[in-house]
């Protein structure tokens, strides 16, 4: 962490303190990709329109493609990447593969992030609340039921206790 | 002995690609490992065509699936299969893949059979280990010299692919753990030591010309500034820097703009008043019918220009080394484009790479070619440098080619009891092929700008490989009479190419809206009125699934119940008249706007490679289609592409989005097709069938947005 006063921006990502002078205008996206190496976080639209970016901020899915640097700074960051523990998938990753839910998976990363974040603040939804939660994420694939079903899958099957994100 | 020469005639019956490249080791290796290393001309376009060959390939080889690798396609190494495009690359490639692996196994049995000094017929293979029955001797194949594998294939006559499981198999797809877990996986996650970023500013319509632009503007650590000609780009050392300095050019750049091409006609429509080519399917005259009709009903179907609309934008990597061009791309064409990118840049092929890697699903000629021309400009401004090139949403949306806008006249001559006895169709629309190398063009959008020349006009394929614009114009029933004409028409307003399905989309809706307009006319059951006219036993079949699985009841028109604002319609097709076959039931409610709840589609791919990826297919194509038919059109302002973001160009979302009911039909006998395509179309037509159940009105236009429905109304 950069001490108090210095430039740059200090924040967390997937618990990692990280601090970077990159100029704050940048993108979240821009750091995380190619400062940072974690690829699995993807670029879509830049604007906040099609969820292939969403990462938490502080637990909330957010867009990083346009959320500058210094509105991230002091704030706790997880990816994709962050979702997993010791490489194991979390429930709804896991619950994706077993319903095979993805054809190209470009919007797969913003998708798992915010239906894990669904399932951490409404651990039982309805099809309807999935659908509500992931509605500002868009795929071209037609892939909607089986990640509507590995959801609500991922609610209820084994585990649903132990990994929060 | 015989004089004919056997490996000729073998060669003869060989699968289409494997005729091309018929050297097994060009399709195959068995490495130190343990593995078996597959390559192939097809590249992954998101529909799990790579599961299918992995599939496969274990099949026939005797192997756990977990030991074939699918290797990534490049031009450097392995068969060039051409395109991967349409249902083709299924049925080719797998039909290729299964003869060599067939003939791999029978080869590694007869060397194991000497080695063992055993009667190769007693052998059996388990996961690779060849050995006898009783287990008492076995050698594996990674023990065997693979220098067996150096020979031409020899065909079916030799050895042929192992029959069909009873079950089909239903394999998990092998790229989905990478892309669940955020691991990089796509081009856009690719990240070269000394790799730089560029970004390319287009000019604002087609055909401008860069007048002035002020390059000192472009701000610090943007490495290069590219003009030539109409081409503008940057090259920085940061991402978001050459963003930046994108839109710093992008604002300082003056372009003389075209003349206006207003009152050219309805830029939404293609133009009718403009040259055409004549295209002839079929023109089956039938005397008795022609004197048999009583009533003629003419009818037009239209959808606009579509954008392929991938969630991840076009996307390339190049670098120079001296006159070495290396490209990584998503292209659907790695030959073709490697073809195109020497002739633009005057070097020879052999100086050009072209390796294939992974992106965002790919529903057609998208602009992955164009990015590759791009990246491979701008990286000549950067010796040694690899650039990476990632496409704006705006460009994604508004420079890559658009699928075309089409319209369709229909004309069927009844008889007494109202059953169609003549049948004719006209397709309007521009070419559905401007790939590289289609035409005589390198099909490339930035070269174009650099030499500021205008893409010539799309083609299409020819009918052989299923045509273009009148794909799926020949109705798949038994009128006895039947005429059908393309006119391709020539423009270069908007640039067009393949988008998924091609014309197929809008002619089976058209056939199939005016074969539902034609049974109410009469009163029948629209599911009785289509098959009173259908022979193709699996073509009823698909047909009769679909309606008993969606619950049709004939004696009411289908619906179950009868609420004021709900619909129900179906629709059928056998994509491109030789491939998979499929029909659609929808369920719609029309308060608003027109809601689909639910489509049930029942197909038949002949023999099933992987059970899930068909559904996956079935259920992808089929909201793809529900969106395109509800939502989509391309907005126009002259030459100019005005939908350039989501909220202009809006795609069906989670809760819009219907349920999907698919049952697929195994038939183990049939050849293996494609299912990516086949349910576009009858989709479409369930849907405005199932409307006009709803309202009683006919909407013959694409999309079905609630104005076009409120004008039908009111009409
Ligand atoms: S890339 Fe951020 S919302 Fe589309
Ligand atoms: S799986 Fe391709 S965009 Fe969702």
């Amino acid at each position: 962490m950069a001490p108090e006063g210095s430039s740059g921006t200090a924040l967390t990502v997937n618990g990692t303190p990280v601090h970077t002078s990159v100029d704050p205008e940048t993108p979240l996206l821009y750091l995380l990709r190619n400062d940072l190496g974690l690829k699995g976080t993807r670029f879509g639209c830049g604007q906040g329109l099609c969820g292939a970016c969403v990462v938490l901020v502080d637990g909330h899915p957010t867009p990083s493609c346009d959320l500058p640097l210094w509105a991230a700074a002091g704030r706790d960051v997880v990816t994709v990447e962050g979702l997993a523990s010791e490489g194991c998938p979390n429930r709804v990753q896991r619950a994706v593969l077993d319903e095979q839910a993805g054809q190209c998976g470009y919007c797969l990363s913003g998708i798992v992030v915010a239906a894990t974040a669904l399932l951490r603040d409404t651990p039982e939804p309805t099809a309807d609340d999935v659908r509500t939660a992931l509605e500002r994420h868009l795929c071209r694939c037609g892939t909607h039921h089986r990640i509507v079903r590995a959801v609500l899958a991922a609610a209820t099957g084994p585990g649903q206790r132990h990994d929060d994100g | 002995m015989t004089t004919a020469d056997p490996a000729r005639s073998a060669a003869d019956t060989l699968p289409p690609s494997l005729a091309a490249n018929p050297r097994l080791s060009t399709w195959l290796d068995l490495s130190d490992t343990g593995h078996v290393l597959v390559r192939v001309g097809k590249v992954e376009l998101g529909q799990g065509i790579w599961t299918a060959l992995t599939q496969a390939a274990a099949e026939e080889l005797g192997v756990d699936d977990s030991r074939v690798v699918v290797q990534p396609v490049s031009t450097a190494a392995g068969p060039a299969e051409g395109l991967t495009a349409g249902s083709l690359s299924v049925a080719r490639s797998v039909a290729a893949l299964r003869q060599v692996c067939a003939e791999v196994r029978a080869l590694l049995i007869e060397v194991a059979a000497a080695r063992l000094d055993a009667d190769p017929a007693a052998l059996v293979v388990r996961d690779g280990v060849v050995g006898t029955a009783a287990g008492d001797s076995a050698v594996s194949y990674w023990d065997l010299d693979a220098d067996v594998l150096d020979r031409d294939a020899r065909g079916p006559s030799w050895v042929r692919p192992a029959p069909a499981p009873a079950d089909p198999p239903n394999p998990p797809r092998v790229d989905l753990p990478d892309k669940v877990l955020g691991r990089p996986r796509f081009l856009h996650d690719l990240h070269l030591p000394g790799q730089v970023w560029g970004r390319v500013v287009r000019p604002p319509v087609r055909a401008a010309h860069l007048s002035t632009v002020d390059t000192s503007l472009v701000g610090a650590h943007v490495i290069a500034t590219v003009r030539q000609g109409d081409f503008l780009g940057v090259v920085a050392e940061r991402e978001e820097v050459a963003i930046r300095a994108a839109a710093a050019l992008a604002d300082t750049a003056q372009w003389e703009l075209p003349p206006n091409p207003a009152g050219t006609g309805d830029p939404a429509q293609p133009r009718r008043s403009a040259p055409a080519d004549r295209i002839d399917v079929v023109n089956i005259c039938d005397a008795t019918a022609a004197v048999g009709v009583v009533t003629t009903v003419r009818a037009t179907y239209t959808r606009p220009f579509l954008a392929h609309a991938a969630i991840g934008p076009s996307c390339a990597i190049a670098r120079w080394a001296g006159s070495q061009l290396t490209v990584w791309s998503h292209s659907q064409g790695v030959y073709p484009l490697r073809a195109a990118l020497a002739v633009v840049f005057g070097v020879p092929e052999q100086d050009v790479v072209v390796h294939h890697v992974e992106a965002a699903g790919s529903y057609g000629h998208n602009g992955a070619d164009d990015a590759a021309f791009d990246a491979a400009l701008l990286a000549r401004a950067v010796p040694g440098r690899p650039v990476q090139v990632v496409w704006s949403r705006a460009d994604e949306l508004g420079s890559g080619p658009l699928g075309p806008a089409m319209a369709v006249d229909v004309e069927a001559g009844l008889d007494a009891r109202g059953h169609v006895a003549t049948w004719s169709v006209d397709v309007w629309s521009q070419g559905h092929v401007a790939r590289p190398g289609y035409g005589g063009s390198h099909g490339l959008l930035g070269a174009a700008h650099r030499d500021r020349q205008v893409l010539p006009p799309s083609v299409d394929p020819p009918l052989a490989a299923g045509g273009g614009s009148v794909r799926n114009a020949d109705p798949g029933y038994d009128f006895p009479a039947r005429r059908v004409t393309g006119h391709r028409v020539v423009d270069t307003r908007v640039r067009t190419s393949s988008l998924r399905a091609l014309g197929a989309f809008t002619n089976v809706f058209a056939i199939e809206s005016l074969m539902d307009e034609l049974s109410r006319r009469i009163g029948a059951d629209p599911l009785e009125y289509r098959l009173a006219h259908l022979s193709d036993p699996r073509a009823r079949a698909v047909l009769e699934r679909a309606a008993e699985l969606a619950g049709w009841r004939r004696e009411q028109g289908g619906r179950d119940q009868a609420a004021a604002d709900a619909g129900r319609g179906i629709a059928w097709a056998r994509y491109k008249g030789t491939s998979g076959y499929c029909a659609v039931v929808a369920d719609v409610e029309a308060v608003h706007e027109i809601r689909v709840t639910r489509l049930v589609i029942a197909a038949d791919v002949g023999r099933i490679v992987s059970l899930d990826g068909v559904v996956n297919q079935l259920e992808g194509g089929a909201i793809q289609a529900a969106s395109w038919t509800l939502l989509e059109q391309a907005r126009l302002d002259g030459h100019r592409v005005t939908s350039t973001d989501w909220e202009t160009y809006p795609i069906l979302r989670f809760r819009a989005v219907p349920d999907v009911h698919v049952e697929v039909i195994n038939r183990p006998d049939e050849p293996s097709v494609g299912a990516g395509e086949i349910a576009h179309g009858p989709t479409a037509a369930a849907i405005a069938n199932a409307v006009r159940d709803a309202l009683g009105v006919d909407v013959r236009d694409l999309p079905l947005t609630p104005e076009r429905i409120v004008a039908a109304l009111e009409t």
